[in-house]
């Protein structure tokens, strides 16, 4: 009865063509907004319940936040696209190492030409967005294959890349800055000459990214760019057909995806590790990127948060329960039952509904829509 | 309905989960963070039991440390950074003061948590792992590398492999070559190996293996096309016992194999067989075996059936690193406990009591530790406290200490030390402590 759009008359094209054209959309997204923005620092300054402990937020908020952009990211690259990829975690070191790079100083010696290239360390932001940058760059190289090559196939050149670029972070010390344990630290993370330190900070830093980083790619997808994507998705021949370019399409796809999940990267180093080694971005991150993506529903922004809080978020619940109200099981055996109540989700779940939870919101919203008298 | 209670039940479980539990006032709160999954979890169970079964022992036995009771609570890290980082900010916080202290049991994790866990004041120990130039307590005020870095434990194995060969002058033109985990773990030791190698004349080749390390034909073929004089194996969990296979796959004498002391433990030797005869491995000071605690462990912990381990693996390699491990840990708060009161305490406070920990001959034999351990002492310039260590060869039944005790020589590390720790304090702004001035 309250979700119902009866009588919003949509008076002007712009109104037509709104990201969020019924009004209870827009209401419910701007408390979401409201509660993110406002309500979880200002519980987080007071200590209130659940915000008493900073754990919440570093060990659950931080990482959902960070791992619900690159899954953006992959979405557009997978969901709206159509390209199989397995080399996101590759693309998330691009960025984190880029931005670490840049933030630190790039100096590249070339003896032969008698001279150095060298950059000056930039600050945080110019770092994190020119390591989207790179990001972007490599997933364009990286996806000239996938003007061959489809399906399974992609699946497997996108695999070479995330090797590749494991084996090129652990094993080319200029990447690292010569560290001798192959583990690097963040620089200070300075934005504008205000430290980012706090976990109430980085919080809000993080969301400033993902709330700018979700419109631009609803946005995006929901323009030309994006329907030639679907189009390309959709069938690539018939798309080629009504005159969408697949070089274009599919190039843009693979820099706009990349980027994002570069900047992800990036974050996820400088922002939630501080410190870290090729291991957190192995192939392990991109099947859980995947996964995210798969789950959350292909082609939906919405559904990229969805499945990284589903991904991410239920296996620790899994693994606190049982402390929590007490039983009495070795942790092996909660790690152990965690992995089988998380496996059996994801099946009961993709048997139930294969397009993820996004369907399942959509569906949602359509028997809200007849309330209460579905059919 | 059903789903509507189904979501209540699911949005009452997760409020009990995020809610902390009520803590009692006169407990001091322990993290454990453990792996018994995984591709380390080998290794890493036999650890925690110790760990664990020495906490229990303290509660027991003596009723806490001066009657404050301990209280510990395990998460599990599956050896992976992210879980790890995950586990500390879980536990960090519980008990009536928060975490004492933090052992990570892996590298990399410590690499994560340096950081955080000096801006929260929680001490960081890593007994016989962690990064090497946190030895340096002016720069690492929070790290407590105890008993021995990676840096130590190269020096300690050159020093063996030359008294072997028969002199430091022998070591000229011989091939090193190192065998090691791809990560802050294995790397640790490079750049000190580098510098023995340039200092005595040998020939250094560092050989990475990727995790989870049961893949290493080709490194092994390398082995045999290079012909090394030893190979120094810096492995750990699955990778260990597959090295030794591999060796004997390949010819490669086992007993010119030296193994750090994390690949010096039962598990790395028993799956190989008779191929394991003859290989060797640092010890961290203590060996396998049972020592007078063991009997009071015996008698209070398993006894009133709370042991962690099973009964036969007590006294295991690892399972007495645990216990040693969580010894040092306790004394550490007994002594911060002389100075702060006899209630539970903060982890800066512990953190004194770490920084002044002193363990003579004497103590350690009221411990029950005699022949395990030599005296410890840590001081704000010298968080290791000791760098001692001896070499044991596998019979195929037992470890066999075969050597006398070694030291790592300063000398050779500290320069290092101070250069990379002075690096990481530029790095990070870090403005050294004046040691001079700590009481």
């Amino acid at each position: 009865m309250l979700y119902r759009e009866a009588g919003q008359f949509k008076t002007t094209y712009a109104e037509d063509m709104a990201i969020f054209p019924i009004r209870q959309d827009r209401i419910a997204l701007g408390i979401l907004l409201g509660i993110a923005f406002v309500g979880v620092p200002l519980l987080a300054t007071f200590h209130i319940w659940p915000f008493n402990s900073e754990y919440l937020l570093w060990a659950i908020l931080l990482p959902f936040l960070i791992l619900a952009l690159a899954a953006i990211g992959v979405n557009i690259l997978v969901g709206y696209c159509g390209q199989i990829s397995l080399g996101s975690g590759a693309f998330m070191a691009i960025g984190a190492y880029s931005a670490y790079k840049l933030g630190t100083g790039v100096h590249i010696p070339l003896a032969w030409f008698g001279f150095a290239i060298s950059i000056p360390p930039l600050p945080v932001l110019p770092s994190i967005l020119l390591g989207g940058l790179m990001a972007a760059i490599a997933g364009i190289l990286f996806g000239i294959p996938s003007l061959r090559i489809k399906g399974l196939y992609l699946a497997v050149a996108t695999l070479a890349a995330q090797f590749f670029f494991d084996w090129v972070f652990l094993r080319v010390p200029w990447f690292t800055n010569y560290a001798p344990s192959g583990s690097v630290n963040a620089p200070r993370l300075d934005f504008f000459g205000l430290a980012v330190n706090t976990p109430i900070e980085r919080y809000l830093l993080c969301l400033i990214f993902i709330t700018v980083f979700a419109v631009l790619a609803k946005n995006l997808v929901r323009g030309n760019l994006g329907r030639q994507w679907m189009a390309i998705r959709d069938m690539d021949i018939a798309a080629e057909l009504i005159g969408i370019r697949p070089l274009y399409a599919k190039l843009t796809a693979f820099a706009v995806s990349s980027f994002i999940i570069g900047v992800a990267g990036a974050l996820w180093a400088f922002v939630y590790l501080g410190s870290w080694e090729p291991l957190a971005f192995s192939i392990d991150r991109s099947l859980q990127l995947l996964f995210m993506v798969i789950i959350g529903g292909l082609g939906s922004i919405m559904g990229s948060f969805v499945g990284a809080a589903f991904i991410l978020i239920l296996p620790i619940m899994l693994n606190l329960i049982p402390t929590q109200l007490g039983v009495p099981l070795s942790t092996e055996t909660i790690t152990h039952l965690e992995f089988i109540i998380f496996g059996s989700l994801i099946c009961y779940l993709l048997i139930k509904e294969p397009h993820g939870f996004a369907r399942l919101i959509s569906i949602g919203k359509e028997k809200l829509r007849l309330w209460p008298f579905p059919y | 309905m059903v789903r509507n209670k189904l979501i209540l039940a699911a949005a009452m479980l997760s409020s009990a989960a995020l809610a902390a539990p009520a803590a009692a006032q006169n407990e001091q709160f322990i993290p454990i963070l453990s792996y018994r999954t995984g591709a380390y979890a080998v290794n890493g169970v036999p650890y925690a039991n110790g760990v664990a079964d020495y906490y229990n022992l303290i509660n027991e036995r003596d009723g806490g440390i001066n009657g404050v009771k301990l209280l510990v609570e395990e998460c599990e890290t599956g050896y992976a950074t992210d879980k790890g980082v995950e586990c500390y900010e879980r536990l960090k916080g519980k008990g009536p003061t928060g975490a004492a202290f933090i052992n990570p049991l892996s590298t990399g994790i410590t690499f994560a948590l340096t950081e955080k866990t000096t801006t929260d004041k929680i001490p960081i120990i890593t007994m016989g792992y962690g990064r090497a130039d946190s030895k340096n307590g002016a720069v690492f005020a929070y790290n407590f590398p105890l008993l021995g870095t990676y840096w130590s434990a190269a020096d300690i194995a050159i020093q063996h492999v030359a008294k072997e060969i028969g002199g430091f002058d022998k070591l000229k033109g011989k091939k090193i070559s190192l065998l090691y985990h791809d990560s802050p773990y294995g790397k640790e030791p490079i750049p000190m190996l580098q510098v023995l190698a340039k200092k005595y004349g040998f020939e250094f080749t560092p050989i990475p293996v990727t995790h989870p390390g049961v893949e290493q034909k080709s490194q092994w073929l390398a082995i045999r096309q290079n012909r090394p004089d030893y190979v120094l194996v810096w492995g750990w969990g699955v990778m260990n016992g597959t090295a030794v296979k591999e060796a004997a796959a390949v010819a490669y004498p086992r007993d010119k194999m030296i193994g750090v002391w994390w690949s010096g433990a039962e598990p790395d030797v028993t799956p190989a067989g008779d191929q394991a005869v003859g290989y060797k491995s640092l010890m961290l000071q203590h060996g396998a075996g049972k020592f007078p605690v063991h009997a009071d462990i015996e008698k209070y912990v398993y006894a009133r059936d709370k042991g962690a381990s099973e009964p036969g693996k007590v006294g295991e390699v690892l399972y007495n690193r645990g216990m040693v491990n969580a010894m040092l840990g306790v004394e550490a708060i007994r002594k911060a406990q002389e100075k702060f009161g006899k209630k539970p305490l903060t982890g800066e406070q512990v953190r004194w009591g770490l920084e002044n920990l002193n363990l003579s001959d004497a103590r350690i034999k009221e411990l029950g530790f005699e022949g395990m351990l030599k005296p410890i002492r840590i001081s704000c310039s010298d968080h290791e406290g000791a760098r001692d260590g001896r070499v044991q060869q596998w019979d195929g039944k037992g470890w066999k200490v075969i050597s006398d005790w070694y030291t790592a020589n300063q000398s050779e590390t500290e320069p290092l030390v101070e250069e990379v720790s002075g690096k990481y304090a530029a790095e990070k702004n870090v403005k050294p402590r004046d040691c001079s001035k700590e009481s």
